[in-house]
């Protein structure tokens, strides 16, 4: 359909545009945030395959976020680091070094896997009952990154990652992520889910099963989030299991709610709006820190900002900026509305 | 046994203190756990005024049930009407702005809490040594239970909000005001919230942004064991996870017990999948406002 094609068209673009204006000014900094844009613009997007298309909140995405970077850590840390970085490591794995290309691939897809696993009987739930469920799920998928030692170093700092993700990598990964995602929504699973969104009974009565299309798009959800997880892992080359908790959660969460959780145009423009506010408010904070203004330091500012952006959002515009069109059909009509007068 | 009874206690109240709003309203108050942090910040915040112990915690018990009438206003009562996710997401949200506002003006680091001296003897008790503390959950848990049940059977309040949680619309259509209802369930919760607190960072000695993560969870956990809908359900939810907790802690091997958290969370899922009215099934369900 040409609206989708349009509507891909256009965030594509939006993200091209990003990478050769990143690559011409060539600028350290802004290409760290690129590169951090187009991560957070695939776990946005994962989290709208699920959220946007079933309307239930889940909070354990971050979860598989963790374990994405987790696998890609085990997998591609060099032999003679892992002693250091990872002391207790099973010696069948300690002796594999792949490629982080093909880690990365492998992290999304062990994610999917244990999502796979594990939802299924989740699916059945919604409303308060889907939420508490994904909430102690994250809890769960926390508690044993945290206490694994083995595999995740236990709550201390992993580190020796090659660093392997450039901003051509990621903005390519941002890129398949937003055509998987509007593929995924024009589908017919995606259709059958939507329409599930909006009214369960009707459609369970219409014959769709809807626990089955739910974990679909929950496993094509934790793919997108194990496979940002690996991209963030060797961005940033060291983590703990502290990454993946609360705090980035909300952060997700909020990236997708300002821009609107039923439209992959939301879920990418709210990404893009978060990042550049988040990442000005954290140079504010650290000016201000470094001025000394203050005694103490300035922590914090950042997340209330985002807080109350959420909560105006919701109040103002419950469905966020973008709540039901994309932006190929909004533009296609107003096209359309000029053609005719 | 005086360890399960004090900590199920407290659990007990946390779990109340949730379940009151999620009775009435179906929706989780995920800044529950702050206004456990906001009582534990006045305490610290009243520690240099020179009052005596008992006008303090009396100070931060206010500000804990002003705080969950906050919530009701900012995050509850806007968007109310739209959807459940929403909401979700409102009170997630002020859960992290207040944490924050903490982490911004106070400090991230613990800051000491003021304790009268009674918090930190043991006393011997039925041929057992034990710390004071303990038997001050107990009393506060048992007199605080007593003045609930009272309040939800006896006054027209507790009857409005138990007929609200019944049946919502027919509630409001028999003359009950809703919003006055909703913002004493908050109170209510703020109330509760206010002592656990107490009694919480009595064992503990300081007040840190993240305090409220723990009760908040244990509250979960309680709560969905009990059952989401029934106060009593809460308060056996409550007693039942301490005597698991203190069990675990006793027969697991070392090497589990890191992942406590985590077969209890488990235990969670499990339970809403199979059974998720819990074990004291509440009253009938009735159409969300």
């Amino acid at each position: 359909m040409a609206k989708n094609l349009v509507t891909i068209t256009i965030l594509s673009g939006l993200i091209l545009a990003m990478v050769v204006a990143t690559n011409l000014l060539g600028v350290r900094l802004f290409d760290r945030l690129a590169i951090n844009l187009c991560i957070s613009l695939v776990l946005v997007l994962g989290l709208q395959v699920f959220m946007g298309n079933s309307g239930i909140l889940s909070f354990a995405h971050i979860g598989f976020m963790g374990i994405g970077a987790y696998t890609t850590a085990v997998l591609t840390i060099p032999i003679r680091m892992k002693g250091m970085s990872l002391p207790d490591l099973y010696p069948i794995v300690a002796g594999i070094e792949l490629s982080p290309y093909v880690a990365i691939l492998l992290g999304g897809l062990m994610a999917a896997t244990v999502a796979a696993v594990v939802s299924y009987p989740l699916m059945r739930l919604s409303d308060a009952a889907a939420v508490i469920t994904s909430f102690a799920l994250l809890v769960v998928l926390h508690t044993v990154m945290n206490n694994w030692s083995e595999v995740t170093n236990g709550p201390r700092t992993i580190f020796g990652l090659p660093r392997a993700t450039d901003l051509n990598l990621a903005a390519g990964a941002a890129i398949l992520a937003v055509v998987t995602a509007v593929a995924f929504k024009e589908s017919r699973t995606g259709l059958l889910l939507r329409s599930s969104r909006d009214d369960e009974v009707a459609a369970g009565a219409m014959g769709a099963h809807i626990p089955r299309l739910r974990w679909q798009a929950f496993i094509l959800s934790a793919l997108f989030a194990g496979i940002g997880g690996a991209l963030w892992g060797h961005f940033i080359t060291s983590f703990s299991p502290k990454a993946f908790f609360l705090k980035e959660t909300f952060v997700i969460l909020g990236m997708l709610v300002i821009g609107g959780a039923n439209t992959v145009t939301g879920a990418v423009f709210g990404a893009i709006i978060v990042t550049v506010t988040f990442e000005s408010l954290r140079a504010l904070e650290a000016g201000i820190n470094q001025a000394k203004i203050f005694s103490e330091q300035v922590i914090g500012l950042t997340e209330i900002v985002l807080a109350l952006a959420m909560i105006a959002v919701l109040v103002l515009r419950p469905g966020g900026l973008f709540a039901t069109y994309e932006i190929g059909t909004l533009l296609g009509r107003r096209t359309g509305k000029k053609e005719d007068g | 046994m005086i360890d399960v009874l004090s900590l199920g206690g407290a659990y007990a109240l946390m779990a109340l203190g949730l379940v009151i709003v999620y009775g009435i309203l179906r929706l989780v108050n995920f800044a529950y756990g702050e206004l456990i942090m906001v009582a534990g910040y006045t305490m610290y915040l009243t520690s240099g005024s020179g009052l005596p112990w008992l006008v303090m915690a009396a100070v931060a018990v206010l500000m804990a049930i002003v705080a969950g009438i906050a919530t009701d206003y900012v995050a509850f009562r806007p968007v109310r009407a739209k959807s459940v996710t929403a909401v979700l997401i409102t009170s997630f949200a002020f859960s992290t702005l207040l944490q924050n506002a903490a982490l911004l003006f106070i400090s991230p680091r613990p800051r000491n809490v003021p304790l009268p001296e009674i918090f930190s003897v043991t006393v011997q008790f039925a041929g057992v040594i034990t710390p004071a503390r303990n038997l001050i959950t107990i009393a506060a848990a048992v007199v605080m239970l007593a003045l609930f049940s009272w309040l939800m059977r006896r006054t027209v309040l507790g009857i409005a909000m138990r007929a609200a949680a019944t049946n919502f619309t027919m509630a409001r259509m028999l003359g009950v005001p809703a919003n006055l209802i909703i913002s004493s369930a908050f109170a209510i919760s703020g109330l509760l919230a206010g002592v656990v607190s107490m009694l919480w960072i009595g064992r503990i000695g300081a007040v840190v942004p993240g305090i409220g993560l723990e009760p908040l969870l244990i509250a979960f956990i309680a709560t969905v064991i009990g059952g989401m809908r029934s106060l009593q359900g809460a308060v056996l939810g409550g007693f039942l996870l301490a005597f698991m907790d203190t069990t675990l802690n006793f027969t697991l091997p070392q090497d589990l017990l890191k992942f406590r958290d985590a077969f209890t969370f488990s235990l969670v899922i499990l339970i809403l999948l199979w059974r998720p009215q819990g074990l004291i099934k509440g009253p009938a369900s009735g159409q969300r406002t």
